[in-house]
């Protein structure tokens, strides 16, 4: 592939992805995927249905352990991890890659806020000396709690939903559901936010509001985002740079003009997306 | 106008159909049933098996069993079209107070008042000996329920061993002070901490399980501790139990007539005249201050990140690890809390009775106190008070009902779940508001 001359291994890197592979017994659903991304920059991954794009994540993310592969992250402030080591919660815990899930996962039956404060739960339970501090009502656990619940107005006021904050995550409408769980992957305070389909079941107006929300991430809190997207229009409006997946291979990498107009993705993938895309107008 | 009507009709018509069928069924599947359990019966007379056959009631049963049938399917009806009418005008279905709207609302007073009421319960004109050991008896499960409540209501963990840790709790005093003669107050904060060694122990093998399969294993645990009881002899005194164990003195001055010499009576320490009534008004204020302290750690371990965490898992264990959270931590945490509290539950039950076996702790105790949280909705405090009550004390005063106990409580179970799938109380109240209630606008205000 030509597209694999692209890859740059600079040393503004925050996730490098070396020689990925995941076999499910016989299927490979990856398939020696190379990638790397950037602070500051959106990076998304598309791909037809079962090209392998949630398996990236769930590898990153520790649900999955590669059959090959390195997942290197060079936290901005804490050094370098490989993720393909570390137990699950402990990447999320230590290394601060943050994720939504493609079917949203909220703890429904508690509050919008609730969510948004169980996100802080390792600082919150370091600063209540496991409970003992928060049991004796202690002012060091107090201060900790009031920080915590500043930092989710914070994140309720960006995605619009101060006004529900004591509704029931699950009684929330379905747009709205996706944008609180950006919020709460947003108060782990990771330095990588891995996106699934974030845009998935909006309307054009949610969708558009979604982008706006995506780039002041970017650009305001200084992290690199990962985006799953099926979407092309938010994929070529708001991509730094574009990774194609198909069939669990790498076809393509590169910005999105270079994508847009790479004879492998038009022929592989955007043939099909074309149609789609005329079916939604 | 006649348009309607006729497509009223045939609506209800096609209900009365519905009902029918449904009602056939239910009566063939009965009557499946009942010809073998109520219909046919065998007598011995003298040394001979003879059968003796009962269609007149079997036929009675199994009208009662279509009668049942034909009542529920009204009542789903009623209440199927009651939910049409709230989604049509929602401001009328918002604004419906039940009984859990208005518990939750007045959750302090409500707790107070019954907090009082149990603290003058034993001076009230009518209160003699029997009912204040029945309050006693209510109050250890309200107890275990409150302590299972963190397991199975808060952590989502369904836990059908429970009994295990109130065995743990209740023989760790009882062999400690027959043998070693340690007192009460020694050993209750010893029977918390092995009985959530245990709650650990049960922890580790099953933190993969979920659901049905930890169901099944903490079962099996439950039982494992049981017989252990029952056949390690040397140690445990098997099924004869141990016996002698001390009663619990007022802090050194004990409940008796006369003491030997040096010590003080708890009669003579207040001056008073010697009662029986004095030890067993103790036990209760005992049990209450330990119920007590039961829920007041949880509600406040609720709003604490520890209590947020066990709720989180009950929802979404993904979503927890994707946040950092170490499900292990929370689970076992959760384990540990819980079976602390069913060792101090285990430790005055032993103290109260002056005798345990194993025969205490069967699964029918876990099954009671699951039941105490499950019908009184997972996770609430007061569903507990209530369901307590309704299991423990009202079959206590139909005592004449006595075998018909297992059948009037499995058909409470059916009719809540039924009802109120989510249990009496079945409203979860956050932990954390941003809008004070009394000013959010309706709609939250309604929830
Ligand atoms: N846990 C699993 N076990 C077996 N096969 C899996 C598993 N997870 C994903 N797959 C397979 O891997 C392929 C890629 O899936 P996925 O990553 O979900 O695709 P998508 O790009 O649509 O997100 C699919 O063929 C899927 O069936
Ligand atoms: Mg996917």
């Amino acid at each position: 592939m030509s597209a694999a001359t692209m890859i740059q291994t600079a040393d503004d890197a925050l996730l490098d992805v070396e020689h990925l592979t995941m076999r499910f017994g016989g299927l490979l659903a990856i398939d020696d995927l190379s990638f790397t991304a950037r602070v500051h920059e959106i990076t998304s991954i598309i791909g037809p249905n079962g090209a392998g794009k949630t398996t990236v994540f769930n590898c990153l993310t520790g649900f999955y352990k590669p059959t090959v592969g390195r997942l290197r992250l060079c936290h901005p402030d804490k050094g370098e991890y490989y993720l393909e080591r570390m137990e699950g919660f402990r990447i999320a815990q230590v290394a601060d890659v943050g994720r939504t899930f493609q079917n949203i996962r909220l703890f429904p039956k508690m509050t919008v806020l609730e969510n948004l404060i169980i996100a802080q739960h390792n600082r919150l339970m370091k600063a209540s000396v496991f409970a003992l501090a928060g049991l004796l009502g202690l002012a060091r656990y107090r201060v900790a709690e009031k920080a915590a619940v500043e930092k989710a107005k914070f994140w309720l006021d960006r995605v619009n939903l101060t006004a529900r904050a004591d509704w029931e995550a699950g009684n929330l409408p379905y747009g709205d559901q996706r944008r609180l769980e950006i919020a709460r992957a947003m108060c782990i305070a990771p330095c990588l936010l891995c996106l699934d389909e974030p845009a998935a079941g909006l309307n054009p107006r949610e969708s558009l509001e979604l982008n706006e929300l995506l780039l002041s991430i970017r650009d305001e809190q200084g992290i690199g985002i990962l985006l799953i997207e099926h979407d092309m229009s938010v994929v070529m409006g708001i991509s730094d740079h574009i990774v194609v997946l198909d069939h669990g291979r790498k076809i393509s990498d590169g910005d999105p003009a270079f994508v847009r107009n790479d004879p492998t993705v038009i022929r592989a993938y955007l043939g099909e997306a074309e149609d789609g895309e005329g079916a939604d107008a | 106008m006649s348009e309607m009507t006729t497509s009223h009709k045939a609506a209800s018509a096609s209900a009365v159909s519905v009902i029918a069928r449904d009602t056939l069924l239910t009566a063939v599947v009965a009557l499946v049933l009942a010809v073998p359990f109520i219909g046919l019966k065998s007598d011995s007379v003298g040394t001979a098996l003879t059968l003796v056959t009962r269609w007149p009631l079997m036929l009675a049963m199994v009208g009662a069993v279509a009668a049942g049938r034909v009542l529920v399917s009204l009542w789903r009806l009623r209440s199927a079209a009651k939910a049409q009418r709230a989604t049509a005008h929602t401001a009328a279905g918002d604004a419906k107070a039940s009984l859990a709207a208005w518990g939750n609302s007045h959750m302090k007073a409500i707790g107070f008042a019954g907090f009082a009421l149990a603290v003058v319960l034993p001076f009230l004109p009518f209160s003699n000996r029997y009912v204040v050991d029945i309050g006693t008896t209510f109050l250890i499960y309200v107890m275990l329920g409150w302590g299972l409540n963190i397991v199975v209501g808060l952590a989502g963990l369904l836990d059908l061993g429970y009994v295990a840790f109130y065995a743990v709790g209740a023989y760790t005093y009882a062999l400690i002070s027959t043998q070693a003669g340690w007192s009460f107050w020694v050993c209750l904060p010893l029977a918390g901490t092995f009985a959530a060694m245990f709650g650990l122990m049960l922890g580790f093998p099953v933190l993969r399980l979920r659901g049905d399969y930890l169901a099944i294993v903490t079962l099996g645990f439950g039982e494992i501790i049981r017989v252990i009881l029952m056949n390690w002899v040397d140690f445990t005194k098997g099924p004869d139990g141990v016996s002698g164990i001390p009663r619990p003195s007022f802090f050194g001055a004990p409940f008796s007539r006369s003491a030997p010499e040096g010590v003080t009576t708890f009669s003579d320490l207040l001056g008073i005249e010697y009662s029986s009534m004095h030890r067993v008004v103790f036990l209760y204020f005992l049990i209450l201050a330990l119920a007590a302290i039961t829920n007041l750690f949880t509600l406040r371990m609720r709003k604490l990140p520890t209590g947020r965490a066990w709720e989180a898992l009950r929802e979404d264990e993904i979503a927890c690890r994707s946040l950092g959270i170490n499900p292990t931590n929370v689970k076992l945490s959760a384990f540990a809390l819980g079976a602390m509290f069913a060792g101090f539950a285990g430790a005055f039950f032993a103290t109260r009775q002056g005798f345990v076996s194993p025969e205490s702790f069967t699964f029918m105790e876990s099954a009671i106190i699951l039941a105490i949280v499950v019908l009184g909705g997972m996770g609430s405090q007061l569903g507990v008070v209530l369901a307590a009550f309704a299991l423990v004390v009202l079959p206590e005063w139909f005592r004449e009902f006595e075998q018909y106990r297992m059948f009037l409580f499995g058909a409470a179970m059916v009719a809540i779940m039924v009802v109120k799938p989510t249990g009496v109380m079945g409203h979860r109240e956050p932990t954390i508001r941003l809008h004070p209630v009394g000013k959010s606008k309706k709609p939250e205000a309604a929830r």
